[in-house]
């Protein structure tokens, strides 16, 4: 039984240096997204936040980057997390992508420039601060839907 | 570029404050008064640290173990971990907006201050020296 916990346990953790690299790419490429108003760059970003959202965080080419180059690289020991935080994060980040999509291609301008830049706060929080987006917006939307159902 | 540095600039400012509050213990002045019933489980004798965690949140695993390794060396403190999700009713009475949270009752149930997002362990041990 307790082995059993601990497989469990190490089976849905990652390298938590990994989703850290990752929002620094996403920020960077977010930061062009609304620096251009260029739709195939969200695009692009939309079909990450997807894999991440769905598959998981580590199979996203940023994790696929990270592991390759900058993994070996790195002197400090591996810190590993749970795969949901992140995997969570990668969720509303699509919401706000497919948001951002929506305003352009329906000519809402406002609309992109509002989900772009929420998305992008996010990801520069997350780089920058190490900022935990479940841990602040998760039991807030549980509250909105008891509150409302 | 210019709604970038908007951004980027209002993030920072978020962040810098995020980075100094998390894991701060805040005394409480409108005490609130928890029972075994409400958490589930039984008080300390002296102090009782009630986390509540959830799913999605990273910090919560490392505020269990710096909480749980406390309390082994403290006989007269019990910690207690609340899966926020399964308890929503108990979060809305107690105003739990993120997770971990934790509160710091006295012997009584009352909550006499709480920190949100991971403490440090000099700190939980500072807060529980005060609680007679």
């Amino acid at each position: 039984m307790q082995t059993l916990e601990i497989n469990k346990e190490t089976r849905n953790v990652i390298d938590a240096r990994g989703p850290r690299f990752s929002a620094v790419i996403t920020t960077l490429v977010l930061a062009a997204a609304l620096a251009t108003n260029n739709l195939w760059v969200i695009v692009m970003q939309a079909i990450i936040f997807a894999i991440g959202a769905f598959r998981g965080p580590q199979f996203t080419p940023y994790a696929a980057i990270f592991r390759v180059v900058i993994k070996p690289r790195l002197k400090s020991a591996a810190v590993t997390e749970d795969v949901r935080p992140p995997q969570f994060a990668q969720s509303v980040g699509l919401l706000f992508a497919l948001t951002a999509i929506t305003g352009l291609v329906i000519g809402i301008n406002a609309l992109f420039l509002i989900a772009v830049s929420f998305a992008l706060a996010a990801a520069f929080l997350n780089a920058a601060f190490n900022f935990c987006l479940g841990c602040e917006i998760y039991l807030l939307i549980l509250r909105v839907r008891l509150a409302h159902g | 570029m210019l709604p970038v540095v908007i951004v980027l600039a209002i993030s920072s400012a978020y962040g810098l404050w995020y980075k100094r509050s998390r894991g701060v213990i805040r005394a409480k002045n409108k005490a609130e008064l928890l029972t075994p019933e409400m958490i589930g489980s039984a008080l300390g004798t002296r102090a009782t640290l009630v986390q509540f965690s959830s799913a999605f949140c990273t910090p919560c695993r490392a505020t269990r173990s710096i909480l749980q390794n406390i309390v082994e060396s403290h006989s007269d403190v019990v910690h207690v971990d609340i899966d926020a999700e399964d308890h929503l009713e108990l979060v809305r009475t107690l105003n739990i907006l993120s997770t971990p949270t934790t509160l710091f009752l006295n012997s009584s149930g009352q909550e006499i201050g709480r920190a949100v997002g991971a403490p440090k362990r000099e700190q939980v041990i500072n807060a529980l020296a005060a609680i007679r």
